[in-house]
């Protein structure tokens, strides 16, 4: 099962290095690291902001490769996923991808991700956290064979205007032609995927290659997109670019159903305000019965969209039916000032009836000025919660900016 | 008999014509409801079935005492009517002892300590009925139940509570110990102490040591209570009687029962139970689809984790029912003469168990894969008193082994024959001359009675009986009210609430949600 | 009465749930002592120095469950006590492989992974249950638990309270409770895991201290002791009081000072004096007589009702119920001066995990063959072991370059099957336990500077703890919540009045908590119509 030899001595080196580590940590200027499924990675390479303009006026390289990627084959992959994911895979043509859910047997998250056909018999599951533990549990009665290859496969992320430039600048012929979650192979002398999906909302490619290659993609990326903005990302400045485009991410906008402690904070489907990627129509899946009944029964609450007053973002802010702060009904889950949209926005998870479209709500803010604190009673307006997504984002062929 | 066409669908097609099985089917013919049966083998009876094991004998091949069959069963399906006769009742029970005389155990002429043993008899017997209810009773669901199941709930209470202050502590009390400890408290006979663990553990995964065995004990007890007077009875013709009895009961109220028809699927259409597929194609249609298979077979097999959540399927998959008893059927050319026994007791049960370390230690080989080089046994000479078994002069001698792991080291292919040879050879110490009567011999391992009768992990509970797999968490949670989550299915077999043993009990209240139900 | 005026509260046994009973009540205002018959108080939470320059904990060793309201309250800290939480554990194998638990949850998942990729990942939803299991557990230890027989409103509402508690878990929370409190371990692991070494090490916290084995049923929801641990808010931190266990019962002892009660040692009880159906008083071994408005007895249910109180004044039946209690002792203790570190070559060089618990026993079936033996009536021939070099850590307990071994042994029994301990015994059980750490270790023999060896019949001798038994009682179904130690008398209240328990007989148990000397005490002030200082 294990990937390579581990040496019996990691309390010294608890952390792996992702194929691309050499490159990013000379890129590094500030030193800002975190971990990530068992993988360092960069949280900033020199400010958030020249990162997150790069997102959305140029090219940003991301690095993806700690993503837990799982190789899904054998005779009832098809069954097998239908049964796990929300959506249905069996309407996956090969050579395309799909953003998916999966659920617990009470129709909470366990995790969202993106499924691959890879070819007719063949798919790959990606996700931000490992799955292997709640894969094998689904596996069951299954005749499938489940596969992490999460370091067998490098991965980088291609975000922003210029990505599709840069990729033909690269040598990619015909990338603009890729529709949004399609997949492209190349060949390189071996085999690149390219797959038209990401993280931003953005104009944006992730590219899919053996650790054997990394190096040299990185490197050819950097020697091509030097001239057209390419710059190398962290996650800080992904995480902006990510609430724009209204994506929730797991232990920021929900806790995922295999961590939660307490079994009621885990959160459904619905309640995210993912319903569209749950097809109760096409048979049974994992926590299908508890989605009908929670439809059946009508929302307790729901992750939405906050357009907050002023310009200090409203981080961890508990959200309030009326000034004075008495009725509480909901709280903030992420915020940020869109350096794009020009407005202060927030993900939040509001009860009903307050989270209906267009609700006014009471964000209390608290400021740390000099050190000391200030309190901001602010008003907010429940929207729909895709703050930006742009034309480019769908346009096939793409078109270089 | 049967029915083709899916216009005419069955209001409830019963899987498996075993006890369970057969009383739920009575019970809904009953009531009106258009009820077919299908069995996948030959004849009916499932592991309550009595059949030819050498020439001219016959052996009640799985279960082989009737002792826990509610009274109140056999009246409302008019068993005695449908010809369930007994061949003996109130059968008492002898220890067989090595170096003394075989020892009277029952509580109501118990050979040592008769007092004490009388007195324990009592006090057990004033706790095992409190808990009778319960034992009777569907398990009523918690937290997401309604106002019924909250009620369900208070009236166990209010039952318990009603043992007044003594009972109640000392059921809270022993109700998680282990029978080894009481037993010590309360004999000083190791004998009798090994007589009365046997019973605790007979037919569980456990040894006398085992915390829950004192409630395995009054889990059988209460089962005795239910079937009231009668005690523990031999039916006249094996235990195949009883299914051949229930089988009348059935049909006379209308339900069809086909052998021959084994099940490969149950049909889900649009999430819900539609109907079974047999394993020649064969579709036949039903608006509900009752099994009394075990869970495992049903969910994961007949069902299919496909229409199942996947927590759910894990919980099924990790439900323990690996068997631990073993059946020995012996056909003799002359009544065994057991050292020291008065003819008069060949027919009560007969234990060897003779003191609770003994037992403890046959369990300890099993934990490791091994079959004790001193079993465990409960035995019957059903000929004894019932004719019908064996040749005039001839005799048949049918035992529980207890004490034989399902996965035998090296195998039961190879160890079966040294398994019979041991069993032999202390039957032989315990009736001198016993082995050279011996005309026919057969061991059912748990590979085989999982194998003959149709059980995974041939455990005859279909799910081992402890606290963790008992009442509101049989087999296990979110499946234990019968009624399973995908509408039109039920399970009614021991895999349910109570367990299994001959009671009836999971298919009686199985047929009732049913109807509860309206379906 | 040879002292004219009574103290209100008299503490028999100076263990460390007498103290915090003592302190508690001491707080409230009552005169209180408590007299030990060792000369020097701690009960089983001691540090001896039985070598020279050495000091060992060698009864209980580790703390980790002490609760941390008492911590707080008591103000243990400002006398002395200071808690350092030691650095994973490991199990090394017999082929020479090794299991290690590190702290960094990185560093842990590629351990676990490494013997199985799936076990890794399981060991985080393992993580998971047990830590919801936690959270719902630990509001129940400072509470007394109800009667369930009883019509009174405070039993009724203390029922309702759990009714309540138990309900907000939900339907699968209920459910998987249940099943947590009466699986065995071995079952309820293999619901997580397949690894056989991952199910060893984590298995070895059920049998602690019990006389069951890994198989036996109700063994599941004691594995939760290594999630109790409570150590600066970090769940299922373990640590060393520095200085030794001792250092938990000299800060108790120096709190109750402060708060004007009295510690006399070397004063062993020889009777508790019942006049008229009420206690008041003891009588010591030298004949003094002390006179008390109330007596807690912080010794054993055994000791206390068997053999320090005058039968007569017990109701038959409630003897009959004391004199079932089990309290069978299966455990044993080694501990070790060295002469320096001993070497694992299984555990890699310079890995942390060698300043935690670490183990030898790398299968299941191990311990439940070890336990088999004790049934028989005889030490484990390959027993559990659980041992600690604390002297890693904290400097105080060793010269330096020096270490102190701790080695806790699971099973011994209190009586043998061929006869009663002796030295020969005493010597052929610690021979065996050596030899088992040879095994791993080949200089740690000639290490061994001297070696001091406890078993159950050692441990009654010198705690005063009924054969031996560390709980006081062992944990089992019928010995737990309202049926500690007898149903009806779980409140700490006897049938004697004016006589309470406040040992580990009582709820919640055994292990260096301290929870049933604070509940005796809130029993206590709440019948004088007091309140506990929080």
């Amino acid at each position: 099962m294990s990937d390579r030899p581990d040496p019996p001595a990691h309390y010294r080196e608890p952390l792996l290095q992702t194929p691309f580590h050499a490159r990013a940590r000379a890129l590094s200027q500030v030193d800002q690291f975190t971990p990530w499924s068992g993988y360092t990675t960069v949280d900033v390479f020199t400010t958030v902001e020249q990162e997150y303009f790069a997102i959305r006026n140029a090219a940003a390289l991301y690095d993806l490769t700690p993503m837990s990627k799982y190789r899904i084959g054998g005779p009832d992959a098809v069954d097998f996923l239908d049964r796990l994911l929300t959506r249905r895979a069996s309407g996956l043509a090969p050579g395309r991808l799909a953003y998916c859910l999966w659920c617990d047997d009470d129709g909470h998250l366990v995790d969202d991700g993106t499924l691959f056909r890879l070819d007719e018999t063949e798919y790959r599951l990606c996700a931000a956290s490992r799955q292997l533990d709640w894969l094998a549990a689904s596996a069951i009665g299954f005749d499938v064979q489940i596969d992490e290859v999460t370091a067998q496969i490098a991965a980088l992320a291609l975000q922003g205007p210029t990505s599709c430039s840069v990729l033909k600048a690269a040598g990619l012929v015909g990338i603009e032609h890729l529709k949004p979650f399609q997949l492209g192979r190349y060949d390189c002398g071996w085999p690149l995927i390219v797959s038209r999906s990401g993280f931003t909302g953005d104009l944006g490619y992730e590219l899919w290659m053996e650790p054997d290659h990394a190096l040299g993609v990185w490197d050819r990326l950097h020697e091509v997109g030097r001239s057209r903005g390419l710059r190398a990302i962290g996650s800080k400045a992904l995480n902006v670019a990510r609430i724009e485009a209204g994506f929730i991410a797991p232990n920021i906008d929900f806790i995922p159903a295999s961590h939660a402690l307490r079994a009621n904070r885990a959160r459904s489907p619905l309640e995210l305000g993912l319903e569209r990627f749950v097809d109760f129509d096409k048979g049974h899946f994992t926590g299908r019965r508890a989605l009908l009944a929670e439809r059946e029964r009508g929302p307790r609450r729901r992750l939405v969209g906050l357009d907050v007053g002023g310009n200090k973002p409203a981080h961890d802010a508990l959200l309030y039916a009326e000034r004075a702060g008495r009725r509480e009904v909901g709280a903030v889950t992420s915020a940020v000032w869109s350096p794009t949209c020009k407005r202060n926005i927030a993900l939040a998870m509001v009860n009903w009836p307050h989270c209906t479209e267009g609700s006014a709500l009471w964000a209390d803010i608290y400021l740390n000025r000099e050190l000391v604190w200030e309190r901001r009673m602010t008003a907010a307006r429940v929207v729909d919660r895709v703050f930006f997504s742009p034309e480019r984002r769908r346009r096939t062929p793409a078109v270089d900016a | 008999m049967s029915l083709r066409a899916s216009s005419n669908a069955v209001d409830c097609l019963v899987i498996g014509a075993g006890h369970n099985g057969l009383v739920c089917a009575a019970v809904l013919a009953r009531a009106g409801r258009s009820v077919l049966v299908l069995e996948a083998g030959q004849t009916i009876g499932g592991a309550s079935v009595t059949r030819e094991f050498a020439p001219g004998f016959r052996v009640s091949a799985g279960a082989h005492l009737l002792h826990s069959m509610p009274a109140t069963l056999r009246h409302e399906l008019r068993l005695e009517q449908h010809g369930l006769i007994a061949a003996a009742t109130r059968m008492p029970t002898t220890a067989l002892l090595e170096h003394a005389p075989p020892l009277a155990v029952e509580a109501w002429a118990c050979g040592v300590e008769s007092e004490a043993r009388a007195a324990f008899d009592a006090r057990m017997r004033r706790v095992a009925r409190a808990l009778a209810p319960i034992i009777e009773r569907r398990p009523p669901r918690i937290g997401s139940g309604g106002m019924r199941d909250v009620l369900e709930w208070l009236r166990s209470a209010l039952r318990l509570r009603l043992l007044g202050r003594r009972d109640l502590r000392e059921l809270l009390r022993v109700g998680g110990m282990n029978v080894y400890d009481l037993l010590e408290e309360q004999f000083e006979s190791v004998a009798l102490q090994g007589a009365l663990a046997l019973d605790a553990v007979l037919g569980s995964n456990f040894g006398p040591r085992s915390p829950g065995t004192v409630f395995t004990l009054l889990y059988r007890m209460a089962g005795q209570e239910l079937a009231l007077a009668e005690g523990t009875e031999l039916p006249r013709g094996g235990m195949g009687a009883v299914c051949a009895a229930l089988a009348a009961a059935a049909t006379a109220a209308g339900a069809a029962v086909r052998t021959g028809a084994p099940v490969a699927r149950i049909v889900i259409d649009a999430d819900r139970a539609s109907g079974v597929e047999l394993a020649d194609g064969e579709r036949i249609a039903a608006r509900t689809v009752i099994s009394s298979a075990d869970p495992k077979t049903t969910l994961l097999r007949l069902v299919g984790p496909r229409h199942l959540d996947a927590g759910f399927v894990r919980r099924v998959d990790r439900l323990r029912g690996r068997g631990l008893a073993a059946k020995l059927h012996l056909a003799l050319d002359r009544a065994p003469a057991f050292t020291g026994l008065e003819p008069g007791r060949l027919g009560s049960r007969l234990l060897i168990a003779p003191s609770m370390a003994y037992v403890e230690r046959a369990f300890d080989h099993s934990k490791y894969g091994e079959f004790a080089p001193e079993p465990v046994m409960e035995i019957t000479v059903p000929s004894a008193v019932d004719p019908t078994l064996a040749p005039q002069g001839r005799h048949v001698l049918s035992a529980v082994v207890q004490y034989a792991p399902y996965e035998l080291k090296g195998g039961w292919s190879d160890g079966r024959a040294g398994a019979i040879e041991r069993l032999l050879g202390m039957l032989e110490r315990h009736a001198p001359g016993l082995r050279d009567s011996v005309v026919g011999a057969e061991l059912l391992a748990p590979p085989d009675i999982e194998r003959e009768f149709r059980i995974d992990g041939g455990h005859w509970h279909h799910a081992e009986l402890a606290f963790d797999q008992f009442h509101l968490l049989r087999p296990v949670p979110g499946a234990s009210g019968h009624r399973l989550d995908i509408p039109g299915l039920y399970l009614c077999g021991a895999g349910c609430h109570p367990g299994g043993g001959v009671i009836g009990l999971a298919g009686r209240n199985a047929a009732r949600c049913l109807l509860e139900h309206g379906e | 009465m040879s002292r004219a005026r009574a103290v209100d509260a008299l503490v028999v046994g100076a263990g460390h749930n007498g103290l915090v009973a003592a302190c508690y009540l001491a707080r409230a205002g009552l005169s209180t002592t408590v007299v030990e018959r060792n000369p020097y108080v701690g009960g089983a939470a001691v540090s001896r120095s039985l070598y020279p320059q050495f000091t060992y904990s060698n009864c209980s060793y580790v703390c980790s469950l002490l609760r941390p309201e008492i911590m707080r309250t008591l103000e243990l800290p400002r006398h002395g006590l200071q808690v350092i939480p030691y650095e994973g554990g490991c199990t090394m194998m017999r082929d020479g492989g090794h299991l290690a638990l590190y702290d960094n949850h990185d560093a842990l998942y590629r351990e676990i992974a490494r013997h199985s990729k799936h076990d890794a990942e399981a060991y985080e939803r393992y993580s998971r249950d047990m830590i919801r299991q936690c959270k719902f557990i630990k509001p129940l230890l400072l509470r007394e638990p109800p009667d369930p027989t009883s019509f009174k409103p405070r039993d009724l509402m203390e029922l309702l309270y759990l009714a309540r508690r138990f309900h907000g878990l939900g339907e699968r929370g209920m459910c998987d409770t249940l099943r947590f409190w009466t699986m065995s371990a071995a079952d309820f692991l293999d619901e997580y895991f397949e690894s056989e070494i991952v199910k060893a090490h984590l298995a070895g916290s059920s049998i602690i201290g019990t006389a069951l084995g890994p198989r036996s049923p109700g063994t599941a929801y004691v594995l939760l002791h290594h999630y109790m641990g409570d150590i600066d808010d970090t769940v299922g931190a373990w640590g060393f009081a520095r200085g030794g266990m001792g250092s938990i019962s000299n800060a108790l002892a120096a709190s109750l000072q402060e708060s004007g009660g009295e510690v006399r040692t070397g004063a062993g009880v020889e009777r508790i004096l019942v006049r008229g159906g009420r206690a008041v008083g003891v009588r010591l071994q030298n004949g003094e007589e002390i006179a008390a408005r109330l007596v807690l007895s912080n010794m054993d249910l055994k000791r206390t009702f068997l053999e320090s109180i005058d039968l007569e004044w017990l109701p038959e039946e409630f003897v009959s119920r004391v004199r079932n209690f089990k309290i069978r002792g299966s455990s044993g203790k080694l501990n070790i001066a060295l002469d320096g570190l001993p070497s694992f070559p299984a555990i890699p060089a310079g890995a942390p995990c060698i300043r935690g618990d670490m183990h030898v026993t790398d299968t299941i079936e191990m311990m439940e063959r070890a336990y088999d033996d004790w049934k028989a009536g005889r030490w484990s021939r390959a027993p559990y072991i659980d041992m600690l070099i604390p002297s890693q850590i904290d400097p105080t307990m060793a010269p330096h370059g020096k270490h102190y071994m701790s080695v806790f042994v699971q099973y011994c029994p209190y009586e043998l099957a061929d006869g009663p301990w002796n030295d020969e015994r005493r010597r052929a059980f610690g021979d065996t336990v050596i030899e088992t750490i040879g095994r791993q270790s080949p200089d740690f023999k000639k290490l061994i500077l001297h070696a001091e060896i406890r078993t159950p019949w050692d441990i009654e001798r010198e705690v005063g703890l009924t054969e031996g038994n560390i709980f006081q009682g062992e944990l089992t179904m019928d010995q737990l919540l309202f049926n500690r130690p007898i149903p009806g008398y779980a409140q700490y209240r006897t049938p004697i009045r004016g006589l309470y328990l406040c040992g580990s007989s009582t709820h919640p148990g055994g292990g260096v908590m301290g929870a049933p000397g604070a509940n005796a005490a809130r029993a206590v002030l709440r019948d004088l119509g007091r309140r506990m200082a929080a």
